[in-house]
C-alpha cells in the first residue's frame, strides 16, 4: 500500500480559472492509496512548497503527484522539494492539468475538471508503480574537443582553453580562421577582420592548453557525455609541419597555378600553398589533384627548393585517437550552391558574382588589393546592382528561411564599394531590409544619405547580357515602376547553408539536424547552444544563420557550458532509461538498430540486447520497437502506461 | 507454495472438450502415437467427441470436479461452446485451454471482423455459387409439429477466448501445439498423480522466450526496406527472414516449437501467440514493424514513398493477428448500427 499525497496547484487562474480545484480536491482524496489531497493558489511558490514538505512528513508519505503544469516545467523543483525531506525524488510525479487541461478546455469548465480528475487519477497509477531509483554517475574526462575552426571555434577554444582545461581543435584546411578571414570589413563598424581575428588565431596557436589539429577531419566518435573517444583523421599534406618553419619558398618556386578557393576563384594559387600569409598554422599543404609530380611523375620542385628537407610526397593519412568529455561543433556554413539557381545568369556571365566574392575584391589583401575590379574584363563597374535573398526566403524553390546576415553585408559592401568607386552607383534589389542589431539600422542609414545607395523594393525577373553591360530587368513595387539598369557587375547574396559536410558530420556524432542541416539546440529558446545529445554543444552557423557578434557570443555561451560540466568530477546522469530482461530477449536486433544514440549492442555470446547506461537517453524508442516485451523504460513500464490507459478508457 | 494432492485416484480422468475447431487439435493427439499408450495408462478418457462415441449426456451425468484433467480446443462461437465450456469448468480439477483457438481465438476469431448477420447474407444469399431466391436462412428453432420443435444453437456475432469465458489453469498454445509440448502432458499427468507441485496458475507451456531464441538464421541488420511475398521471393536460406523483408512473426511470438515453419523456410505466422511479456501479439508486431521499415532514409521519404512501402503488407488485421485478434486489446470491428 502506497501513501500518496495529491497536491493540486491553482496557478493563479491558470488552472483554477477553469477547473473547480476544490472539488477535484475532495474527488481525489477518496481515490485508493491516496492519503492526502488538498490545493494550493502557486504550489510551486515557497509556501507552497513548504507545505508539500511539512504533509510529507505529517502523513507519512511515500509518494506525491503535485497537479500543475506541464513537466518540463517543474518536475525537477517538485523533486527536488520532496528530496529534501528525505523521499526518493522519483517517488514524485506531476499531473498536467494546465497545458493538457485548462488551458484547451476554458469554455467547458465542467469537463475540464472532469478530465483533471482522470489525469490525477492516471498519474496515482503510475506513481503506484514507480520505484525509488537513483541517478548514475560516470566520471568526467576534463578535456574538451571543437569542431571547426572558424571565428567560433577559436572563440571557443579561447575561453574553454582561459579557464584551464585543455582543448583539442580539428579544423578541415590547413588554417584556421574560416569565412571571417575572407571578409573585407565587418558591418556595422567596417574592422577589418584581419586585424580584430587574426591576433585570436594567433593566440590559439601559442596556447598551452590548446592543441590545434589542422588539415583534419573527425572520423568518429564513440562514448558518451563526460567520456567520448575520438578518431581524428589527420589528412596527408605531404609537407613535414614539424620540420617546416614557413618560410614560403616552395610556394614561390612551384609552376602549378590554380583557381585559389580561398579567393573564391577569383585569382590563382600555386599546388604547393598555404590560405593566406597570416595563415595559422603558417604551414603548407600540397594539394595532390594539381601537383605536376602527382599528375604527372615529375617536378619535385618544392623538394629542390626545401632546404628543411620538409617536403614528403610519401605522407599519408594517420590517425590520432584522443580522449574528451565534451564536444563543440562549430563547421560553420557556405553559400548555398550557385549551380542552383539558373535564374541570374551565374556562371553564364562572368560579371555575376556572389558576395563572398565580392568581399574578396573588396578586401585590401584580396586579389585585387581592394579596388573592385570585375572579372570579366578587369574594368572598374560603374553600375553595382545587389540582389537579396538569393535562395533565402524563398520556400517554393530553395530555403523558406531567412539567412540573416545578407541585409547587412549588402549595406556594407555597396559602402565600401562606393568608398573605391565614388562616382560609382549600387542599386540594391530588396524583399524587406532587416537590420536587428546594435548600430545596424544606423549603419543602413548611413549608407542610404552617405553613401547613396539606392534602395528598390522588388525582384529582379531578367538578366541578360547587352554587350560589355548586363541589364537587369525588375519592379520598384512602392512606385509600382518597370526598372532597368545596364550594370556593370551584379552580386547576389546567395543563401547560407551549412557547410559541406556538416551533415555527415552531424551523422557521424548521432547530432540531429532541420530539414535544411542545420544542427539542431536542445531547446530554442532555453537551451540554445545545446544539443540534444548530453555532451554536445552548438556554436555559430552551423547551428543557423548568424552573424559574428551573435556566433561569438553562441561560442563563449558553449564554451561556459563545457566549462561547467567539467567543474564536476562526476557527472549524475538521469536514471529514466532503458532495460533489458535477460531472461525474455532474444537478441533479434530491432532495438540495436533503431538506438539514436548507439547505446545498445547485441552481445553475441550471450544474444541478448545490452544497454550502456551512460549513453542511453530514456527516449523510449527501443521499448515501443521490442516484439518480445524485453525492453522497459524505467519509470515509464508497460504496467505503469497500461495501468494509466486503463483510467483513461473507464467512462 | 506447498504441494497439494488434487487427487487420490489411481487413474486420472481426462476429458478433451471442444468449441469452434478443425479439430486437427485432436489428430495431434493422436499424433502421439506410442506415448498415446502411455497417456490412456495413465489417465480414463471420460470425453472425446471427435474420437469416441460420447454423449454430452455422458458429460453431465460427471460429478464436480470429478475430471482431473481437461483439455479444450476451439473458439468459443456458439451457445453450444459455451454451455459445454461451462460445463467442462465445472466438472473439471484442472482445465487447460489447448491449441490457439482455445487461448487466443485463433483462425475462427478472425469472425471478429464481421458478424453474424453479414456472415449469414454472405453464405445464404450473396454467394454466387447459391441460389435462394427465397431468401430462407437458417432459423435457431424449427417446428416440426404442433408439439415438437428443434433448435440448433444461437451463433455469436463475437468469437471469444475459453479465458474470457471461465477460468483456465494452464494454456498449451499453437495450431496444433507442437507434438513436444502435448508431450509434456505426460509429466503432468504424473505430478498430478503422485502429488507434485503443479506449475502456476496461468502457465502458458512453451519457451519463456520467443521465438528468434530459437530460430537458426543468421541475424545480421534488422533494417528492412520493403515488405516481399515469402512464395514469389528468393530466400536466402541461411538468412532472418524478417531482414529479407517477409513478415516473419517470430520477434513477437513465443517461443517451443523449435521454429518449425522456418526450418522449411516459411515465415513464423504466430500460431504460439504473443510472448510472455507482451500483452497483444499483433500491436507489438505492427510497432515493430512500424519502427525498422524504410528507417534508413525516412526523412527523406515522401508520402507516396511511405504507402508505397506499406502496400507490401496485404491484409494487416489477418497478418498480425492471424490467431489472436479476440485476445487483442482492440478485439473487434465496430459492429454496424443496424
Amino acid at each position: 500500500m502506497n501513501r500518496i499525497g495529491v497536491f493540486i496547484c491553482h496557478c493563479g487562474l491558470n488552472i483554477a480559472g477553469t477547473v473547480d480545484v476544490k472539488k477535484v480536491a475532495k474527488l481525489v482524496s477518496d481515490y485508493s492509496e491516496v492519503v492526502y489531497a488538498t490545493d494550493y493558489m502557486y504550489m510551486c511558490s515557497d509556501p507552497g512548497q513548504d507545505m508539500i514538505k511539512e504533509m510529507v512528513k505529517e502523513k507519512k508519505l511515500d509518494g506525491v503527484v503535485v497537479a500543475a503544469c506541464s513537466p518540463t516545467m517543474h518536475e525537477t523543483t517538485f523533486r527536488n522539494t520532496i528530496a529534501s525531506v528525505g523521499l526518493n525524488p522519483y517517488r514524485g510525479e506531476i499531473a498536467n492539468i494546465r497545458e493538457q487541461c485548462s488551458w484547451v478546455h476554458q469554455n467547458t469548465k465542467e469537463i475540464a475538471t472532469e478530465k483533471a480528475v482522470k489525469i490525477i487519477e492516471a498519474i496515482i497509477e503510475k506513481l503506484k508503480l514507480d520505484k525509488p531509483l537513483v541517478p548514475l554517475s560516470v566520471p568526467v574526462t576534463k578535456r574538451a574537443l571543437v569542431i571547426g575552426g572558424g571565428i567560433a571555434g577559436i572563440q571557443a577554444s579561447l575561453d574553454i582553453a582561459d579557464s584551464g582545461y585543455e582543448v583539442i581543435l580539428v579544423e578541415k584546411n590547413q588554417s584556421i580562421g574560416g569565412h571571417m578571414l575572407q571578409l573585407s570589413e565587418t558591418f556595422p563598424t567596417l574592422d577589418c577582420p584581419q586585424c580584430i581575428a587574426t591576433p585570436k588565431m594567433v593566440q590559439v596557436g601559442q596556447h598551452p592548453k590548446i592543441k590545434l589539429l589542422a588539415f583534419s577531419e573527425v572520423e568518429e566518435v564513440s562514448g558518451y557525455v563526460g567520456n567520448f573517444k575520438v578518431k581524428i583523421r589527420r589528412k596527408a599534406s605531404f609537407v613535414d609541419w614539424d620540420k617546416c618553419t614557413g618560410c614560403g619558398f616552395c610556394m614561390e618556386k612551384c609552376p602549378a597555378k590554380v583557381p585559389s578557393e580561398f579567393n573564391e576563384f577569383l585569382s590563382k594559387r600555386k599546388a604547393i600553398y598555404t590560405l593566406f600569409p597570416q595563415a595559422v598554422p603558417n604551414k603548407p599543404v600540397i594539394d595532390s589533384n594539381n601537383c605536376l609530380y602527382f599528375t604527372k611523375g615529375k617536378c619535385r620542385v618544392c623538394e629542390k627548393n626545401c632546404s628543411l628537407k620538409a617536403i614528403n610526397f610519401e605522407q599519408k593519412d594517420s590517425f590520432v585517437e584522443e580522449n574528451v568529455g565534451a564536444i563543440i561543433v562549430a563547421t560553420g556554413y557556405d553559400l548555398m550552391n550557385k549551380a542552383e539557381v539558373g535564374e541570374y545568369g551565374y556562371g553564364k556571365y562572368k560579371d555575376v558574382i556572389d558576395g563572398l566574392q565580392l568581399e574578396r575584391l573588396l578586401a585590401p589583401a584580396g586579389p585585387t588589393e581592394g579596388i573592385p575590379y570585375r572579372p570579366s574584363d578587369g574594368k572598374i563597374p560603374k553600375e553595382v546592382v545587389f540582389i537579396q535573398c538569393v535562395g533565402s526566403r524563398d520556400p517554393e524553390h530553395y530555403y523558406p528561411y531567412c539567412s540573416k546576415i545578407c541585409c547587412m553585408y549588402t549595406v556594407k559592401q555597396a559602402m565600401i564599394y562606393k568608398h573605391a568607386v565614388p562616382d560609382g552607383q549600387a542599386y540594391v534589389f530588396y524583399m524587406d531590409i532587416r537590420c536587428n542589431g546594435k548600430g545596424y539600422e544606423e549603419f543602413l542609414q548611413r549608407g542610404i544619405e552617405e553613401d547613396r545607395i539606392l534602395y528598390l523594393r522588388g525582384r529582379v525577373s531578367k538578366i541578360f547580357k547587352d554587350g560589355d553591360k548586363i541589364r537587369v530587368w525588375g519592379a520598384d513595387t512602392l512606385t509600382g515602376r518597370k526598372i532597368e539598369i545596364s550594370a556593370d557587375l551584379v552580386v547576389l547574396a546567395m543563401a547560407m547553408v551549412p557547410s559541406k559536410g556538416a551533415k555527415k558530420l552531424a551523422e557521424k556524432l548521432r547530432l540531429t539536424t532541420d530539414d535544411y542541416g542545420f544542427l539542431t539546440e536542445a531547446h530554442p529558446k532555453l537551451r540554445p547552444v545545446e544539443s540534444l545529445t548530453a555532451g554536445y554543444f552548438l556554436a555559430g552557423a552551423a547551428q543557423a544563420p548568424k552573424d559574428i557578434p551573435e556566433t561569438v557570443a553562441q561560442a563563449s555561451g558553449a564554451a561556459s557550458k563545457v566549462d561547467s560540466l567539467f567543474s564536476k568530477d562526476e557527472l549524475y546522469h538521469e536514471p529514466i532509461i532503458a532495460n533489458v530482461d535477460e531472461e525474455v530477449c532474444v537478441g533479434c536486433g530491432i532495438c540495436e538498430v533503431l538506438c539514436p544514440y548507439e547505446a545498445i549492442e547485441i552481445d553475441e555470446q550471450d544474444k541478448v540486447a545490452k544497454i550502456n547506461p551512460a549513453l542511453c537517453e530514456g527516449c523510449g524508442t527501443c521499448c515501443a520497437a521490442c516484439p518480445s516485451g524485453a525492453l522497459e523504460l524505467e519509470g515509464f513500464r508497460r504496467k505503469q502506461i497500461l495501468s494509466m490507459i486503463k483510467v483513461f478508457a473507464e467512462v | 507454495m506447498e504441494s497439494k494432492k488434487i487427487t487420490d485416484k489411481k487413474k486420472l480422468k481426462l476429458a478433451i472438450g471442444l468449441g469452434s475447431t478443425c479439430s486437427g487439435c485432436d489428430i495431434a493427439i493422436l499424433d502421439l502415437g506410442v506415448k498415446l499408450l502411455e497417456l490412456i495408462g495413465l489417465a480414463d478418457i471420460v470425453f472425446w467427441p471427435t474420437v469416441f462415441d460420447f454423449k454430452y449426456s455422458d458429460l453431465k451425468e460427471l460429478g464436480d470436479k470429478e475430471i482431473d484433467i481437461t483439455l479444450h480446443h476451439g473458439t468459443i462461437r456458439t451457445t453450444e461452446h459455451e454451455e459445454i465450456a461451462r460445463i467442462l469448468r465445472k466438472k473439471s480439477k484442472v482445465l487447460i485451454a489447448f491449441g490457439s483457438c482455445s487461448c487466443f481465438g485463433g483462425i475462427p476469431g478472425l469472425c471478429n471482423l464481421t458478424d453474424k448477420k453479414q456472415i449469414f447474407d454472405a453464405v445464404y444469399g450473396e454467394n454466387l455459387s447459391v441460389a435462394n431466391k427465397e431468401n430462407i436462412f437458417p432459423e435457431e428453432k424449427l417446428l416440426i409439429n404442433k408439439n415438437k420443435s428443434i433448435t440448433l444453437p444461437h451463433l455469436f456475432d463475437t468469437g471469444k477466448t475459453l479465458k474470457q469465458l471461465v477460468e483456465v489453469d494452464y494454456f498449451i498454445p499453437g495450431c496444433p501445439p507442437p507434438m513436444q509440448l502435448i508431450e509434456g502432458l505426460i509429466p503432468l499427468m504424473k505430478d498430478v498423480l503422485g502429488g507434485a507441485q503443479l506449475p502456476e496458475k496461468g502457465t502458458v507451456f512453451g519457451s519463456k522466450k520467443t521465438l528468434c531464441d530459437e530460430c537458426t538464421l543468421k541475424k545480421e541488420n534488422k533494417m528492412i526496406s520493403k515488405i516481399v511475398n515469402p512464395v514469389t521471393a528468393i530466400v536466402d536460406p541461411e538468412r532472418c527472414l524478417l531482414e529479407q523483408g517477409i513478415l516473419c512473426m517470430g520477434p513477437v511470438t513465443r517461443g517451443g516449437c523449435e521454429a518449425r515453419c522456418i526450418n522449411v523456410l516459411m515465415p513464423c505466422r504466430g500460431c504460439m501467440g504473443p510472448g510472455p511479456e507482451t500483452e497483444d501479439q499483433g500491436v507489438k508486431m505492427i510497432s515493430a514493424i512500424a519502427s525498422i521499415l524504410g528507417v534508413k532514409d525516412e526523412e527523406n521519404l515522401t508520402d507516396q514513398q511511405i504507402e508505397d512501402l506499406l502496400s507490401g503488407i496485404k491484409d494487416i488485421v489477418g497478418t498480425f493477428y492471424r490467431f489472436t485478434l479476440p485476445d487483442a486489446l482492440l478485439n473487434r470491428k465496430v459492429k454496424e448500427r443496424r
